[in-house]
This record gives structure tokens, sequence and C-alpha cells, in this order.
């Protein structure tokens, strides 16, 4: 894993990456969009307000995954102390609280039309909106700390936090089982899909997309992080070589 | 043992212990965190007269019925083991009908009966095509399996 600690093996890796995550991802998108707006039927009881399911779905994926990312850099930040971990987490946190909350605009959006309100306080709500939370506060504890102004590694608190903000992972995905909720039981699971393969396939697009979408913004976050780092570096050997 | 192997048995002692801590909590919440209650729970007597609280069920079939002033409804709740009698007037949403999930806020009557302040449609996970849900239940499931 080590062998990724020199960013200039990591970037050697990320930069031609990261044009194709995005070129794909948008491409990705846009047949999604295409198909998931024009292609497929509207449900036989919600009618068109379903195709919303193809920006909620992945939006909610990417909000719980990249947080489920943060502890993983947590855990190593903790542990191994590699120097990818906390460049990692901070550049993750921005896009994961983006993508959190395009899950409660969408779903609220959703809501008003289904079930008559744009906002109710039952379990699943509630808990992805103290995923919103945990986010708003992992970037507050990250920004502008000694670790940002020092290659970019997570503070002990930071990546603790990380790591204990897990537990709603889980939460956020069995309360419709534990607790019963407004938001209907899930409809995608090992066992099989509840939702019609004719309406079920653009989904499978879009969640790639934005998935691939995701993946390209974490890494142009943090080449930029890396960069940043290298330009304080320079500037401090410079500030040296003159003697202030 | 070197210093990291120390600091991963460390996290990951910390990690099940958090979790486990989550476990407890979300499990003890288990009634409180509910967000109505369902037919069967009312019989067992887990809701007294006069308190605000939500019910949620199924809306019987063929038990939907709007009374004489034109604005009250009258319906089944029932979730297959219970069923409660619920009044309401006002305007329902659109999905709300016949044997598809509804929750309504209110409160308990005397009488045994449920009045509604407000009622929310629940939608169920299942989404197909239009022709899939006009057939009967059991044909569009099974299509669906295939």
């Amino acid at each position: 894993m080590h062998a990724y600690a020199n960013p200039t093996r990591f970037l050697a890796i990320a930069r031609p990456l990261t044009p194709w995550l995005l070129g794909v991802g948008l491409l990705l998108l846009l047949i999604g969009a295409w198909a998931g707006l024009t292609q497929v039927p509207g449900d036989y009881k919600q009618g068109e307000t379903a195709r919303i399911l193809y920006v909620h779905v992945p939006s909610a994926w990417l909000g719980m995954g990249g947080w489920t990312a943060l502890a993983i850099t947590g855990l190593v930040q903790l542990v191994w102390r590699h120097p990818l971990a906390g460049i990692a987490a901070r550049a993750v946190a921005v896009p994961g609280m983006l993508f959190t909350a395009l899950c409660l605009a969408t779903g609220s959006i959703w809501g008003k039309p289904t079930w008559g309100t744009w906002w109710e306080w039952d379990g699943r709500m509630t808990s992805m909106l103290v995923l919103l939370f945990l986010y708003a506060g992992f970037i507050a504890l990250t920004s502008g700390d000694e670790g940002q102004r020092q290659g970019g590694s997570l503070s002990r608190g930071a990546a603790i936090y990380a790591l204990v903000g897990a537990i709603n992972i889980p939460i956020i995905n069995r309360s419709v089982v534990w607790w019963n909720s407004l938001h209907q039981g899930p409809s995608i699971t090992l066992g099989g899909s509840s939702i019609d393969n004719a309406l079920l396939w653009p989904l499978g697009l879009t969640l790639l997309g934005f998935s691939f979408l995701f993946g390209a913004i974490v890494l142009m976050r943090m080449r930029r992080i890396i960069a940043d780092n290298r330009v304080a570096a320079r500037l401090r050997r410079l500030a040296d070589d003159e003697g202030i | 043992m070197k210093a990291k192997h120390q600091r991963l048995i460390l996290a990951l002692v910390a990690l099940v212990g958090v979790a486990g801590a989550g476990v407890l909590a979300a499990s003890a919440l288990r009634d409180e965190a509910a967000y109505f209650r369902t037919p069967v729970e009312i019989q067992d007597g887990k809701a007294t007269v006069g308190e605000a609280m939500r019910l949620g069920g199924m809306v019987a079939a063929g038990s939907i019925k709007r009374q004489s002033d034109g604005l009250t409804i009258r319906f089944v709740a029932t979730d297959g083991k219970a069923s409660v009698p619920v009044e309401y007037m006002g305007i329902v949403p659109d999905l709300f009908g016949e044997e598809s999930g509804m929750v309504a806020d209110g409160r308990m009557r005397a009488d045994g009966t449920f009045v509604a302040d407000r009622i929310l449609a629940k939608h169920d996970e299942r989404y197909m095509p239009p022709q899939m849900g006009e057939m009967p239940k059991g044909v569009a499931k099974a299509q669906q399996k295939t």
C-alpha cells in the first residue's frame, strides 16, 4: 500500500485516469438521463414523478458511499499514517456532502406529489439529514487545520470522528426495516429488485455515471491538494534560501 | 508487536464498541422511532383515547365511503391482522386509494374510530410500468420474477 505514498507515483495514475472517469461518467449520465426521461414508461401508480429515482438513488448511494470512504481513510490514517489518507478524506468530504444534499432535495421534491408532504421526521429522512450534518462537521473540523498546512494529513480527532460517524451508515440503510417509516422499504436487495426491469436499467447507467463523476471529482481535488502542498513547500524553501 | 498493529487492534476494538453502542441505542429506540403505529398495535391497547399519534396501514378494498356532507370520508385501515375505522375531513393526496398504504395523523375516539387531521399516502417498494400495474396482482408478481 505504501507504494503510492509517493505522490509522484499516485499522480502517474491519477492524471490519466481523471479525464477518463470524467468523460465516461458524463457519457453514461447523458445516456442514462435520456433513457430514464424518454425511453422507459412511468410507474403504474406514481406516473412521471417516479423518474426522479434515476437521480435520487445514485445520490443516496454516493452520499453514504462517501462517508464509508471517509471512515476507511480515517482508519488508514490512524493505523498506518498513510500520507494519502488525509488527502483522500479532504477530497471526498465536499462531494459526499453535495450528493447527500442532492438526495434530500430530490427526495423532498418526490415526497410532495407522492406522500403529500415535503418533509416528515421518519427514520430514513432523519438519519439522512444527520449524515448531512456529519459531513458539515467533518468539513468544519478539517478546514484550515494544522494538517491542511502540513501535507494534508488528518488530525486524530478528525479521523476518529470519521470512524464514529460511520455508525450512521447502517442505521440509514436499516432505518426502513427496523422502524416502520413513511419511506418505503428497500427496492433493491441482495435477493433481487422490486423495480421492474423495464424501469430499472437506466438506473444502472446513472448509478455508474454518477459514481465515475464522483471518482473524477475526488481525483481532481486530491491533485489540487497535492499541488498546493508542493507550492507551499517550494515557497518555504525559497524563503529559507533568501534567509527570511 | 509493532506499533501499527497495536493501533490497528485499538482502533478495531473501539470500532466494535461504538458499533455495539449504536445497535443497542437503535434497538432501544425501536418503538420510539417508529413513524406510525399499526392497527394491530392499537388493538393490543398501545394507544390511549385522545393521545396524538399516527396510524399507518393499508386502505381496505371497497372501504372508502364519502359522507353526506361531501367533505368527510370514512375508510378502514388494516394491516392484515387487525383493522381500525378512520374518519377524515379534508383533501387527500392523489396517491391515496384503496389497497394502498397511508399514514394518518390524529387521535383515537372513545368509540374506536381514528379521527385524522391529516392523511399522507405511503408508496411501496414496487415500481413497474402501467400495463403491469393493471394486471391482477398475482400475474404482475409472476411476471416480475421472470
